[in-house]
């Protein structure tokens, strides 16, 4: 049916072929929007019953934005932080939690199962961490059935005593306190860091036992240069992620749909969307130089 | 709740007596300096043994304690969810209700209007999934089978797609769906600015069979991924018996990635179903959980905080029970399968 056409042509347009719905939708429904939120951030836009129109406004919004809005630039600040505090303490505490799933031991499905529940309850909208008023007025009235939470002032105290600094102590502490934050945010990173250990040739670690390695000198040898291309592809989906939970979406959709300011909204939009492209650039270019490639 | 607290408590102290301990077995052997000692160590080798068996049990604790973590605000819901308000003012009652009830499930199924909005979902959550897999299933082996020119840059541009924050397509979706129009085509014919697909299921079905739907880039990645990894001669053989490409890819690449397909499902099925902004941007007059569970209990609150907490929470319990109950089915072939997944190189 398809005469003077080599194999490889016709791969190569069905590969064409099978690629167009997808290709379709990045256009119609990623590009074009993508062009257009830009534009409308642009221009003050007015929806109205038959349509909507445009007139232009130039960097009105973004100006609204840094000199008067009052609590956009905390809570991108706010963001900001609580992304690069996050981050290292997902991506340590996901690659340990793989590791540890990584080993045989009895009820090893069990615990993965377990492992991975929180990829499942990790939205907004289930309020687990217990911070609303709600569960204050609750805590009150039944005496704190689920208690103060999980405390660290022991290992405050014990880290400081063995000579910590007070900045690495309040980080780990910070992050025990917040350990159930991180595990529900880190179910994919494990994830990832699983299939990546069990990609793991077993030939190198019998070579390293061989030569006398410890496992401790393995893990620092062998495991931790072999995923540490999946560190970075953790902290690239660790900023995705945080979009989802992040305050700032919140005051993005509420600008848009309560206060009915689409162009500011969409000018905030890629303020955010700048400062976060800017942090993962930093993160890429910093991290990428200290990652190991196998092949 | 000082669980945690003991637990690194206990790890530091095992890992200290570890050194403590093999100190003294050390020791011994010098001092002894005697061949039997040390011949001892060398065959049934204390210190190695020690060490593997604090690890065990330091693991033991760890893995146990973080799971804990884990279905602690599960197993206080599911309480909660059972007990009658009295029991939640009596100090006696700790986990297990004395007055058992099914009151609090019967009414917050009654104010999510349950049967509705859980079908809804339902229909929702499984049409995406199903067009998102398909979808993102062709899409990938394009990428990873069937090059042709710039099809390396269109991968990295599907990846690129969830490095976007939805919200900077908000408004342009919106609008697009507001007014729905395919290069002034419709336009034409109904003499309108498009036509309106705001509060139809149509914007989720678009999405998802164009590869635009949640995260749909990741599932791109990870098809791909899982392509690649299928050898070249399973799918030459094909070509040699006489398959055509697209026999190929439904007779031998996709029997061989249910790990992939599984993995693909449980995360679209999930995310869809959690999904509370494409719903609530798309969907006011079409109810469904997500967008029902965060005001179910406002309702309640005025008069009485404390039932509303609890009906709070057996609301949030009747909105992740389906979820838990698929993952129960899928969870088997989805934790052993992770291995085979090729969501790594």
């Amino acid at each position: 049916m398809m005469k003077g056409v080599t194999l490889l042509q016709k791969k190569s347009l069905l590969g064409v072929l099978f690629v167009s719905p997808w290709f379709l939708g990045f256009i119609f429904l990623f590009a074009i929007p993508l062009y257009q939120s830009l534009v409308y951030s642009f221009n003050n836009l007015v929806v109205a019953i038959g349509g909507f129109d445009t007139e232009f406004a130039g960097l009105k919004f973004y100006e609204e934005i840094f000199y008067k809005h009052p609590t956009f630039n905390r809570l991108l600040m706010e963001s900001i932080v609580d992304l690069v505090i996050n981050i290292p303490s997902i991506v340590i505490f996901s690659l340990f939690a793989a590791t540890l799933l990584n080993q045989k031991f009895r009820g090893r499905v069990l615990a993965r199962a377990i492992f991975f529940l929180p990829v499942l309850l990790a939205t907004n909208l289930l309020t687990i961490e217990q911070s609303s008023d709600l569960a204050t007025v609750a805590q009150t009235v039944t005496g704190g059935v689920d208690g103060e939470g999980l405390k660290s002032s022991e290992l405050e105290a014990l880290m400081l005593q063995s000579g910590f600094g007070s900045g690495i102590t309040s980080y780990i502490t910070g992050s025990v306190n917040r350990i159930y934050e991180i595990i529900s945010h880190s179910g994919v990173q494990i994830l990832i860091f699983l299939a990546g250990l069990q990609s793991v040739s077993p030939s190198l670690y019998e070579a390293a036992k061989i030569e006398g390695a410890t496992s401790y000198e393995s893990f620092w040898k062998i495991t931790f240069p072999m995923v540490s291309p999946l560190i970075l592809t953790n902290i690239i989906y660790t900023v995705i992620d945080s979009y989802n939970y992040n305050k700032l979406s919140v005051l993005i959709n509420d600008t848009a749909f309560k206060a009915l300011d689409f162009s500011l909204s969409a000018a905030m939009s890629w303020v955010y969307f700048g400062v976060t492209s800017i942090i993962l650039l930093i993160l890429v270019r910093a991290v990428s130089s200290k990652v190991f490639y196998y092949d | 709740m000082s669980f945690l607290r003991k637990l690194l408590a206990y790890a530091y102290e095992v890992s200290f007596l570890r050194k403590l301990l093999g100190g003294i077995v050390l020791k011994h052997a010098v001092v002894r300096a005697g061949a039997t000692v040390t011949r001892f160590a060398q065959e049934k080798q204390p210190l190695i043994k020690m060490q593997h068996w604090a690890w065990i049990l330091v693991r033991a604790t760890l893995v146990t304690g973080l799971c804990f973590v884990i279905l602690y605000p599960l197993f206080f819901k599911i309480s909660i969810s059972f007990k009658a308000r009295a029991d939640m003012l009596d100090p006696t009652v700790l986990w297990i209700p004395k007055h058992f009830t099914l009151e609090n499930f019967r009414f917050a199924a009654e104010t999510l209007n349950y049967a509705d909005t859980f079908v809804n979902s339902l229909f929702i959550s499984l049409l995406t999934t199903v067009l998102q897999v398909i979808s993102c299933a062709l899409a990938a082996f394009g990428f990873a089978r069937l090059k042709f020119r710039g099809s390396g840059i269109l991968f990295a541009l599907a990846v690129f797609t969830i490095v976007v924050p939805s919200q900077t397509l908000m408004i342009p979706t919106y609008l697009n769906y507001r007014f729905f129009d395919i290069a002034g085509i419709i336009g034409l014919f109904t003499g309108t600015n498009g036509i309106n697909l705001l509060d139809s299921y149509w914007p989720f079905i678009l999405q998802a069979a164009t590869g635009m739907g949640i995260k749909s880039g990741l599932f791109i990645f990870i098809f791909r991924q899982f392509f690649r990894g299928i050898p070249k001669e399973l799918e030459e053989a094909a070509y040699i018996d006489g398959c055509s490409v697209f026999q190929t890819f439904y007779r031998i690449m996709l029997p061989n990635a249910v790990p992939a397909i599984i993995t693909v499902f449980l995360f679209s099925f999930v995310w869809m179903w959690n999904d509370n902004y494409f719903v609530s941007l798309l969907l006011t007059r079409i109810k469904v959980l997500s967008t029902m569970l965060p005001t179910m209990w406002t309702a309640t609150q005025f008069e009485d905080g404390l039932y509303a907490y609890m009906i709070k929470n057996t609301g949030e319990l009747l909105f992740i029970a389906p979820i838990i109950i698929l993952y129960m089915f899928v969870q088997r072939y989805f934790v052993e399968s992770i291995e085979r997944t090729g969501l790594v190189g």
